[in-house]
């Protein structure tokens, strides 16, 4: 196994895909020589040509509605939106048409799609390449909304987008890119799509969060642990379908929850995830379930980008409200 | 039922009056007074030393990522010129030289590039609207304020700025093709600087010029040698005319060259060689712009070292006010102003929440 960052994790997931697939192709801005603004793409265009990796016009509602055009003849594209903030060019082509082409043709067409972007802040960047904006997306029925939360998830979950019948919105948070490193075995390996996983076991309270935010949740549930709070923390992975089982089965043991994500408070995935808890958990909770989010603002440029961000404190602050401590 | 030839009304020009090696085609030569050709120069001057400085700046750490305008200097300043102060100035993200003709204190420019949103204030008589990012939107906001202007009996004019690589997005095509179907007076200056981060020209459009897409939308269009002042300068006061005298859009196609990096995070070595770069250095529209104005006797060594001084001298006191200014500014709390013209209950809430979270976590006292 190696060491990966997350762009070479997700880099050999594409490799990968494309060797053992040929209907696996790859479009966006930059994707060729230029391997991409952050490098996922690096090299791809030597080994498999510019047919299968194409370097588009700068036309985002092109890559995506092209896409769809290739999905139903039979190919499994993987559009890159350069930044998520430029995907609402995009938007109606997913909405109006990747999102419900199965339905309406019963079953007729389809369009194994995935979209991927990065998103999410804290990377000091210019205005509108630092949202997070998955509730979008989620919103929308038909598509199903991705967000790994380290090097060996994306990998793995990249493969399984590709390989998914149905549209994937596929967000990586440009925070981790090469934030750290992980082992990423060389052999293929695969994680099933809307399952949410366990990331540590604990008895007081449950952590929830996804994408960039599950470090500092971590980060809190240890600093937590150092005075006897044992905290139990689930990482999402798949925002939308969202399976709820996982969380209830947490919060009837802790009775406890935290939700943690920078996307706005309001109408955001935390607000789903609390009412699943209330449907599916509400004679166990001891507490009002706590919310740590980015707020009903447009994230503000990058030198009050700190105060905007959820982190570990604010994690640790709200873990104790549910505690009473 | 022949099979005939259409006549399309308009043909597409190509423009181009002091070439690179300033050499003059006097016949073409606008009518610029000395007083304003010593403006355009010194113009130019600012934009090419700011660009310089905010280069340094960056790498030293001491501002963000920017994109750098170095060689699009007389696209930028020979069209915005036309411009009247109750004009309408309408940018992409590349043009700050025509941004600080237009007002835009430089102190604002370092501001937006170090995280600040005191960045982006502008000055209650100035009708500029702020930088737009995402490629290719702001064209139709140009169309809209020029249909405004027109509705409102007005004579002002709007100009708005994109690259070669907006031209592929859908909202280039509508914008132009509803400013002609409205006759709005806008003037819409596209400076193709033949590449869009790693895409160059010719794999963004299969046409032979960007100009002529004019013709599709039923406009004049023309395409000017960008990196010549006065070519830039009269197309652009051809086009205002025409804007002003109720005859509709044109649409300016002012060939240049990119000669820096895409914006400081980018690495050109990926994508492009050094030969072509050095090609297109030597077409430089300040050094034929000096040359011309020398062969006028309106630049000799001391005049040029005299601007020169003014110049740098502008923009270090600008760093040093902006530096200054930086130390006082980021109260975070501010982050929740003018999001709305009222601010909400709920939003309310969270500001609270965010004063106290930092009193009581670092001790602060914040007055939002
Ligand atoms: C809608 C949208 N898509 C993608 C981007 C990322 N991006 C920023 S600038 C740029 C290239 C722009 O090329 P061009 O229009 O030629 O302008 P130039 O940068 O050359 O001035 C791209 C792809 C963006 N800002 N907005
Ligand atoms: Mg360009």
């Amino acid at each position: 196994m190696a060491k990966m960052t997350m762009v070479q994790a997700l880099n050999l997931a594409l490799k990968q895909e494309m060797a053992q697939d040929d209907s696996v192709v790859l479009l966006g801005e930059d994707v060729g020589p230029d391997g991409g603004v952050f490098r996922v793409t690096d090299q791809l265009i030597d080994i498999y040509g510019k047919e299968r990796v194409i370097d588009t016009p700068l036309a985002e509602s092109a890559i995506v509605g092209m896409g769809i055009g290739m999905a139903i003849h039979g190919l499994k594209p993987v559009c890159e939106i350069q930044f998520s903030g430029f995907a609402y060019q995009n938007f109606h082509q997913l909405e109006n048409h990747a999102a419900r082409m199965r339905w309406r043709t019963q079953g007729r067409l389809t369009v194994p799609m995935v979209m991927r972007a990065p998103y999410g802040g804290g990377v000091r960047a210019l205005e509108h390449h630092s949202e997070s904006r998955e509730a979008y997306w989620a919103h929308t029925p038909g598509l199903k909304m991705v967000i790994p939360s380290g090097p060996r998830n994306a990998r793995a979950l990249l493969v399984a987008a590709i390989r998914d019948p149905d549209p994937v919105i596929f967000y990586e948070a440009k925070g981790l890119y090469r934030a750290f490193r992980e082992e990423v075995p060389e052999e293929e390996e695969v994680m099933e799509i809307g399952v949410p996983q366990l990331v540590q076991e604990g008895d007081d309270v449950t952590f929830i969060s996804y994408g960039a935010m599950l470090r500092p949740a971590l980060e809190a549930a240890e600093q937590l642990a150092a005075e006897g709070i044992n905290v139990e923390v689930i990482d999402l992975l798949t925002i939308s379908p969202l399976d709820d089982r996982l969380l209830i089965e947490s919060v009837k043991k802790t009775g406890r929850a935290v939700i943690v994500h920078e996307a706005p408070r309001s109408f955001g995935a935390g607000a789903e995830i609390v009412s699943r808890l209330l449907e599916g958990a509400f004679y166990y909770l001891e507490a009002p379930v706590q919310r740590v989010t980015g707020y009903d603002i447009v994230i503000p440029y990058f030198s009050r980008e700190k105060a905007y961000m959820p982190d570990t404190a604010r994690i640790i602050k709200a873990a104790r409200a549910t505690l009473n401590t | 039922m022949p099979r005939s030839r259409i006549d399309i009304p308009e043909t597409i020009h190509y423009l181009s009056i002091l070439d690179e090696h300033g050499v003059l085609d006097t016949e073409l030569e606008p009518q610029i007074d000395d007083k304003t050709l010593i403006a355009l120069y010194s113009a130019m001057l600012l934009g090419r030393r700011f660009d310089e400085r905010m280069l340094d700046l960056q790498r030293q750490g001491r501002i963000g990522t920017f994109p750098p305008i170095k060689g699009q200097e007389a696209a930028q300043i020979g069209s915005i010129f036309q411009l009247k102060s109750t004009d309408w100035f309408v940018p992409a993200f590349r043009e700050t030289a025509a941004e600080i003709w237009r007002g835009r204190s430089l102190e604002s420019i370092l501001l937006y590039y170090n995280g600040f949103n005191e960045g982006t204030i502008i000055p209650a008589d100035q009708r500029d609207l702020p930088m737009a990012v995402p490629v290719g939107s702001q064209i139709l906001h140009a169309t809209g304020l020029g249909y405004a202007a027109r509705y409102r009996g007005t004579d002002e004019i709007v100009m708005t700025y994109f690259g070669d690589g907006a031209t592929s997005e859908g909202d280039f095509h509508e914008g132009l093709n509803c400013a002609a179907v409205y006759q709005a007076p806008v003037i819409f200056i596209c400076q193709n600087n033949q590449w869009a981060i790693s895409i160059p020209l010719k794999q963004q459009t299969h046409s032979a010029t960007i100009a002529q897409k004019a013709l599709a939308y039923g406009m004049p269009g023309i395409q000017v040698d960008g990196n010549d002042v006065l070519a830039v300068y009269t197309a652009a006061q051809e086009a205002a005319e025409r804007a002003r005298n109720g005859d509709g859009p044109t649409l300016i196609e002012c060939v240049t060259y990119r000669v820096m990096m895409h914006t400081t995070a980018d690495d050109p070595s990926r994508y492009r060689d050094d030969e072509e770069v050095e090609r297109w250095r030597q077409k430089d529209p300040l050094t034929r712009f000096a040359v011309y104005l020398q062969n006028k006797g309106l630049l000799d060594q001391s005049r040029e070292q005299e601007i020169e001084t003014e110049v740098l001298a502008k923009i270090q006191t600008a760093v040093d006010s902006a530096e200054k200014q930086m130390k006082t500014l980021g109260e975070p709390l501010d982050m929740f102003n003018h999001l709305y013209a009222k601010m909400p209950p709920s939003l309310q809430c969270q500001k609270e929440e965010v004063r106290q979270y930092l009193a009581n976590n670092t001790g602060e006292v914040h007055h939002g």
